[in-house]
């Protein structure tokens, strides 16, 4: 069997497309570990799926309700909800600009 | 008996019946968590005192005003003659993971430190409704991501009660700690991979993992959605049947949660087992860990304590009346594990996504030129190394490219561990289950820092559980003994989808057959020697 190996250059794209910084420490014991854990994941290969076997979602489908309708409904306690985000200004939610420019 | 040591049930009928105060049992279990609980968890908690190395750090937050209103509001009703509800002036200590509106839900990270919810968990608010208290909020590893507590930004970790050098399990660890230390009589745990059961396990104490969508998740901070399942934490079956009676059943803010009529679950616990069968399968008799250069898994042996403690309970089953049927195969369950390590990584770096420093939580307190920098720092501080491995690996395997190779087989491994329960409870299979019999850890509790950072070696040790939530079904673990440290051996019932009731029923039995065994009369480290008013 030949495993799949995440290598550094493909760890380092994973680590911007998941928008992390990672420290020099972090980044030695994160890829060793993915690695490990990949070697467990590696094993699944070892199974034969019988043609026709149809992916689980959930393993025990769901019950559920149906969805309700698309109908609008206010949240009565709008305040709290813009009181809970870091920055906000006149009932609104503010981020730094998305270009960098002040 | 204490009333810290009262069972929810005797409590809520003894307040009901107006025999015992509901602010004196929230008394009592407020003084029992400053005897025993120590300094609670905290940002940066660093380093504690001996002394404190003794305690249990259960909670992160004591909610004294909150429980006492609500015990004032069960006695009000009392004395006006109303129902106060199945769980009238019952303690409880609800997981950190929970939204409760009037506190701080932190998921034990720094991305939560400051977040208070503006509404409540469904399952939090029906026992609230049911005459609760809540006690406060308690310990977890960061976002549910660990099985020892160890991995929680909110230090001092838990401790495990019946030996405070060892880890109390996790995710639910100060659930099932404060439930063993008596600081409440009831936790509510979420269950994803077994993070009910293996600290139950660890602890001494009961837990279940109900079917999937029989409680609601509304207000539970998701970790791989698939999979999560909120549920009680006791110190008997009858605890938890009362606790599962009053939070289960559909909630129409949830689509995944179940329509189907809930089960008297009180009514059925008294009846025997006689005729009952309840399988044992070899399949659940190893641990299987892959060879990092393979892949390849190779089998070693389940702790020879926890082995003999499962074949003399099935015993104890039989002196009851349940049939035992042995050589049940569950062929899939060694592939339980790999199978999580992709379907709830894959979930949860989606589920993480939320987690920008935007909308709610924290964000960098850094100058930052750019939104992409306020995401990227945030994240940075925000998060600790479980969480960034679990973000990581989620989207290695679902990335493009890579979906029908990991995920998409993932699921097709889970559908054949699903089949592995299907055939066992057949009404007119082979076997004919009512209940499979299992261990519900490998071995028993491990010491701090044994496992702590070996993400692989720490997994593993929910490779018993994690079948049953690959399958949607229920599964309970109560205490069976201790091993020669003295820790306590979990066996794990799990039954058929909706079958709470039976396996409660069988556990029920099994307190009643193994009630005079001298294992029960031996009390947590942090309880024995006290001295009780």
């Amino acid at each position: 069997m030949s495993l799949q190996h995440i290598t550094p250059e493909l760890f380092e794209k994973l680590v911007g497309l998941a928008a992390l910084e990672l420290t020099e420490e972090e980044r030695a014991y994160l890829f060793e570990e993915m690695n490990h854990q990949l070697a467990s994941v590696e094993s699944l290969r070892q199974i034969q799926i019988p043609e026709g076997t149809t992916p689980s979602l959930y393993g025990l489908h769901p019950e559920g309700i149906s969805p309700r309708a698309d109908e609008w409904k206010a949240f009565t306690k709008p305040k709290q909800i813009v009181a809970l985000a870091p920055e906000s200004e006149d009932g609104m939610i503010a981020v730094p600009d998305v270009k960098g420019a002040k | 008996m204490s009333l810290t040591s009262l069972s929810a049930f005797e409590v809520a009928r003894k307040v009901k019946a107006g025999e015992l105060k509901a602010v004196d049992v929230a008394e009592a279990a407020l003084a029992q968590i400053r005897a025993v609980d120590g300094l609670p968890g905290s940002l940066d908690g660093g380093a504690v005192s001996a002394d404190e190395e003794k305690k249990v750090h259960a909670f992160i937050q004591v909610t004294e005003k909150m429980a006492l209103e609500q015990a004032e509001k069960v006695d009000q009703a009392v004395a006006r003659g109303e129902d106060a509800g199945l769980l009238a002036g019952v303690p409880i200590s609800i997981k950190d993971i929970f939204c409760v509106e009037g506190t701080t839900t932190t998921a034990a990270s720094r991305m939560l430190s400051n977040f208070r919810p503006p509404y409540t968990a469904t399952p939090v608010r029906r026992l609230i409704d049911q005459g609760a208290l809540i006690l406060g909020k308690v310990n977890l590893d960061e976002f549910t991501f660990g099985s020892s507590n160890e991995s929680s930004a909110y230090q001092p970790a838990t401790n495990n009660p019946w030996n405070t050098d060892h880890v109390p399990g996790g995710s639910s660890g100060g659930s099932a700690a404060s439930v063993a230390a008596e600081e409440v009589a009831l936790s509510l745990g979420t269950d994803t991979g077994g993070s009910i059961r293996q600290p139950a396990a660890f602890c001494g104490v009961v837990g279940l993992k109900p079917t999937y969508g029989r409680v609601s998740r509304l207000g539970l901070i998701a970790f791989s959605s698939s999979l999560d399942c909120p549920g009680p934490l006791s110190r008997n079956t009858r605890d938890a049947a009362l606790m599962l009676q009053a939070m289960a059943g559909v909630d129409p803010k949830d689509s995944t949660s179940s329509t189907r009529a809930v089960d008297d679950y009180l009514s059925t616990l008294g009846q025997d087992v006689k005729g009952l069968r309840i399988g044992l399968s070899p399949d659940y008799d190893a641990v299987y860990y892959p060879n990092f250069e393979t892949g390849e898994l190779h089998k070693e042996a389940i702790q020879k304590e926890v082995h003999e403690t499962l074949y003399r309970s099935a015993e104890l089953l039989a002196k009851a009346g349940a049939e035992i049927v042995e050589n049940v195969p569950m062929p899939n369950t060694a592939y339980g594990i790999p199978a999580y390590f992709v379907i709830s990584r894959v979930e949860a770096a989606s589920n993480l996504h939320r987690f920008d420093g935007v909308k709610y939580g924290y964000r960098t307190e850094s100058a930052v030129s750019n939104l992409s920098e306020l995401y990227r720092l945030t994240r940075a501080e925000g998060f600790g190394p479980q969480v960034k491995l679990r973000i990581l690996m989620g989207m290695y395997l679902s990335a493009a490219g890579h979906d029908a190779d990991y995920y998409t087989h993932a699921q097709k491994v889970r559908a054949l561990i699903r089949q592995d329960f299907v055939r066992a409870f057949e009404p007119d299979g082979d076997h004919r289950l009512d209940a499979l019999l299992t261990p519900t850890t490998a071995t028993t509790s491990f010491k701090r820092k044994a496992v702590f950072g070996n993400s692989l070696l720490m997994q593993y040790s929910d490779q018993m559980t994690v079948s049953s939530n690959h399958a949607g079904v229920p599964a309970l673990t109560i205490p069976a003994g201790l091993d020669e440290a003295g820790l306590p051996i979990g066996i794990q019932l799990i039954g058929n989808d909706f079958r709470e009731d039976l396996i409660l029923r069988i556990g029920h039995a099994f307190e009643q057959v193994s009630r005079d065994e001298a294992w029960r009369k031996v009390r947590p480290q942090v309880l024995a020697g006290e001295v009780k008013a």
